[in-house]
């Protein structure tokens, strides 16, 4: 019942703290599992290492429950521990888009009132990045998980160039197919590569003076809501996310730039 | 496994259709060459390293024969005759070249040309037999490692810290090391130079790269008492130069289609065509095991709506593979474990066309690739995933076997990924040995239709390519739902027609043997 509590608001409108910390099988138990590898070879000694890494990370009472040596001078470990820490839920707000994701049907519908003409989406894997798995889930018409794609909705125009696209060829398409919404995907993050690659775009469009007129969306594994805005786009989509999801935010930008009636439709 | 019930006729059928596409396709592209043919070529005749620039010597050479319009006689003939005039070895006339202190012309004497040509190439063909020959004799001195081999994937960027990986690989197990190309290399139109420590999602094809990979294998393979293959990509733009390298650095494999560089590289078809024509034929030389890439079709298209399109690929990989001189050992054509896991009895559908392809192909050297497309961020459901994978792999008799990551869908693998990954394979494939001698698939039955049925849809797509022409099929997005045309895509300005005395020593020297 303490917990039904936690979620009224104090009367300075405060939310009631909420504090958390990982479950077992009792409520605060703080038991958690993790595995690693360690550059030397197993022994007792090494398995102390671990026992003690795990300490060090904030976990109580640290076991080591299985410990095998990979060769090479390389071992690896399972260690389950109690973990010290906790955080309160009360404080967090995760940054997202905000828009209620529509169905395709709506979408093309409101595109259609809104708009009066297609939305046109140009999408690409830029520089360096062979991975399609990502623009093509959104983009081609089949789509990913019984999620179809942009290409199956009428009132998008959905132009997919593909993998390994420069910065420069894709906004030059933008330009020429006069794109409202630049969508890119970036799966290869090994170096931190995609945050090169996505400033890159962005200074490009900025260079064109394209960066005010082009809803910029960027998707990918790694990629969040809040590391995009952070990288100067319009919007971020992580792992879970299809094309009604990408297609909702697009067009609930494009009404809030051009107003909520259209008269900002052009063509 | 006992065999499923096939009509014998419809394969011969099918096979028949894809030997007709394949030669239609050959004969149109052999009066074109192209200038990463040439530049293999000439790394053939052994002429490496790079200029002050850092641009390799064999694209300075090619590059110069093509500003003078002399590319077309083929750059054997005239960087031969060169050497025949003046003396001088491949190596320093690339270098005069390059030093701008020598510029080539058709040669006086092109008999002499060619008799010099020849007997560098024989040189090389003597090097690369020898390779082959090495290669054969530390398999023959120690246990062929039982198949499915476990192939596994080495991708850290930088060449000494894979070997490290590698070789760990190979005390865990490994019978096969896949060292991943920097993501992009496919669209380089020249080859790295020297030993690399900076690379995205995989470290660059370079000779000296391969030098390294393989010695590292040799003195691992040695401790280990098991020969460790070692693979990489000879696809891209630089397909024939790469395939010309392993061939002379002793590479076991090689990513190796006849069409993926079409469909998912935007690579233009005329200059692959040509293109995978040479590299194959060095492949089948030097004994190298090809792997093609089918697997990618049901990374875009569905597993079970596109199954038969991987194994009409296959009969057409397979038609181009013999036209190179390549034996059905040496063909590793691929296929996937990538039915949606929430499909009921996916694993049904799997079973059938890991069988299928293994019948209509009994002495290739299938490559059969794990799950990746329903791979997700739950590695523990992955973990299984990977487990249903092998078990396909083992009771249908799979040669290759990529090992399965259940991080796949997260970063390049982790070491202990790796381990967990080959503890996962042994076990299924020991505690299910020789499940596939014990039981039988039923007559009539679901699987058994299921082959059946892909098997048809294999004819029936074969055909319909025959009547358009290979060309105009992948136009029409038949492979993977991807489309492409005849002059579109990158690479095309390097292909250009054949002069009549058009003349290059290894097709004579490494078709005859093969």
């Amino acid at each position: 019942m303490d917990h039904q509590m936690d979620h009224k608001m104090d009367h300075d409108t405060r939310p009631a703290e909420r504090w958390i910390k990982p479950y077992g099988d009792t409520l605060d138990d703080g038991r958690v599992q993790l595995s690693f590898t360690l550059p030397v070879a197993l022994d007792d000694n090494s398995k102390e290492a671990a026992r003690r890494l795990a300490l060090a990370m904030g976990l109580d009472e640290p076991a080591v429950s299985h410990a095998q040596d990979m060769g090479q001078g390389f071992s690896f470990y399972v260690v389950y521990g109690q973990c010290r820490h906790r955080v309160d839920l009360s404080t967090i707000k995760v940054a997202k888009p905000e828009f209620e994701v529509l169905d395709k049907d709506t979408i093309d519908a409101l595109i259609a009132e809104k708009m009066g003409r297609k939305l046109v989406v140009v999408g690409a894997c830029i520089e360096t990045d062979a991975h399609t798995v990502g623009i093509d889930a959104i983009m081609n018409m089949k789509g990913y998980n019984g999620h179809k794609g942009l290409e199956s909705y009428h009132q998008v125009r959905a132009i997919n160039l593909g993998a390994q696209v420069d910065s420069e060829d894709l906004v030059a398409r933008a330009i020429e197919e006069r794109a409202d919404v630049i969508l890119v995907s970036q799966v290869v993050t090994q170096k931190n590569i995609h945050l090169d690659n996505l400033t890159r775009l962005g200074d490009i469009l900025e260079a064109e003076g394209l960066r005010e007129e082009v809803i910029l969306v960027v998707g990918g594994p790694r990629i969040t809501h809040e590391l995009a805005k952070e990288l100067g786009y319009d919007a971020g989509f992580g792992p879970g996310s299809y094309a009604e999801n990408v297609a909702s935010f697009a067009i609930d930008e494009w009404i809030r730039r051009h107003g909520a009636h259209g008269q900002g439709a052009t063509t | 496994m006992a065999e499923l019930q096939l009509d014998g006729a419809q394969i011969s059928r099918a096979r028949e259709s894809a030997r007709r596409i394949a030669r239609r396709v050959y004969d149109e592209m052999s009066g074109n060459t192209t200038t990463t043919v040439e530049r293999a070529t000439l790394r053939l005749m052994g002429i490496d390293g790079v200029d002050d620039n850092g641009v390799p010597l064999p694209n300075r050479v090619v590059d110069s024969l093509r500003a003078g319009g002399l590319l077309a006689h083929g750059a054997a003939l005239l960087v031969a005759g060169a050497m025949a005039e003046q003396g001088l070895s491949a190596q320093q006339v690339a270098q005069g070249i390059a030093d701008g202190a020598l510029s080539l012309t058709r040669p006086d004497n092109s008999h002499a040309a060619r008799e010099v040509a020849s007997a560098e190439a024989r040189r090389m063909c003597d090097h690369i037999a020898r390779q082959r020959a090495v290669r054969a004799e530390r398999i023959d001195a120690t246990a062929q490692a039982r198949s499915p081999w476990l192939y596994l994937i080495v991708a850290t960027g930088n060449i000494h810290e894979d070997i490290v990986q590698a070789r760990a690989a190979a005390e865990q197990g490994a019978d096969v090391v896949a060292v991943i190309r920097s993501t992009g290399q496919s669209l380089l139109d020249y080859v790295p130079h020297g030993a690399t420590t900076e690379g995205f999602g995989g470290t660059y094809a370079t000779q000296e790269n391969f030098r390294l990979m393989r010695a590292a294998l040799d003195e691992v393979g040695a401790r280990v008492g098991r020969y460790i293959r070692l693979t990489n990509y000879a696809s891209g733009l630089c397909m024939p130069e790469i395939a010309a390298m392993g061939a002379m650095e002793r590479l076991d494999m090689m990513l190796n289609d006849s069409m993926y560089g079409i469909i998912f590289r935007d690579i233009n078809m005329q200059r692959t065509f040509i293109d995978q024509f040479f590299s194959r034929m060095v492949n089948g030389y030097a004994g190298i095991i090809i792997n093609t890439g089918e697997d990618n079709y049901l990374t875009t298209a569905d597993a079970v709506d596109a199954a038969h399109t991987v194994l009409a690929s296959q009969l057409i990989n397979e038609q181009f593979a013999l036209l190179s001189g390549l034996t059905p050992e040496l063909m590793g054509l691929g296929h996937a474990f990538e039915i949606d896991p929430g499909l009921e009895n996916g694993f049904l559908w799997e079973l059938a066309h890991a069988q299928l392809v293994r019948q209509v192909f009994p002495q290739a050297c299938l490559k059969y690739m794990p799950p990746t497309r329903h791979m997700t961020g739950n590695i523990f459901r992955g973990h299984v995933q990977d487990a249903l994978f092998n078990v396909v792999s083992t009771v249908t008799g799979q040669n290759i076997h990529l090992l399965g990551m259940m991080t796949e869908a997260i970063h390049t693998p982790f070491i202990q990924d790796r381990y967990l990954a080959i503890e996962n394979a042994r076990y299924v494939f020991g505690t299910m040995r020789d499940l596939h001698s014990e039981v039988e698939f039923k007559r009539g039955g679901r699987i058994e239709r299921r082959a059946q049925q892909v098997l048809a849809e294999a004819e029936a797509m074969l055909a319909e390519v025959e009547k358009i022409g290979l060309p105009a099929a992948i136009g029409r997005g038949t492979f993977a739902d991807i489309s492409r045309k005849p002059d579109g895509g990158k690479g095309l300005d390097g292909v250009l027609a054949k002069a009549d005395d058009y003349f290059n020593p290894f097709p004579g020297l490494m078709l005859k043997a093969a």
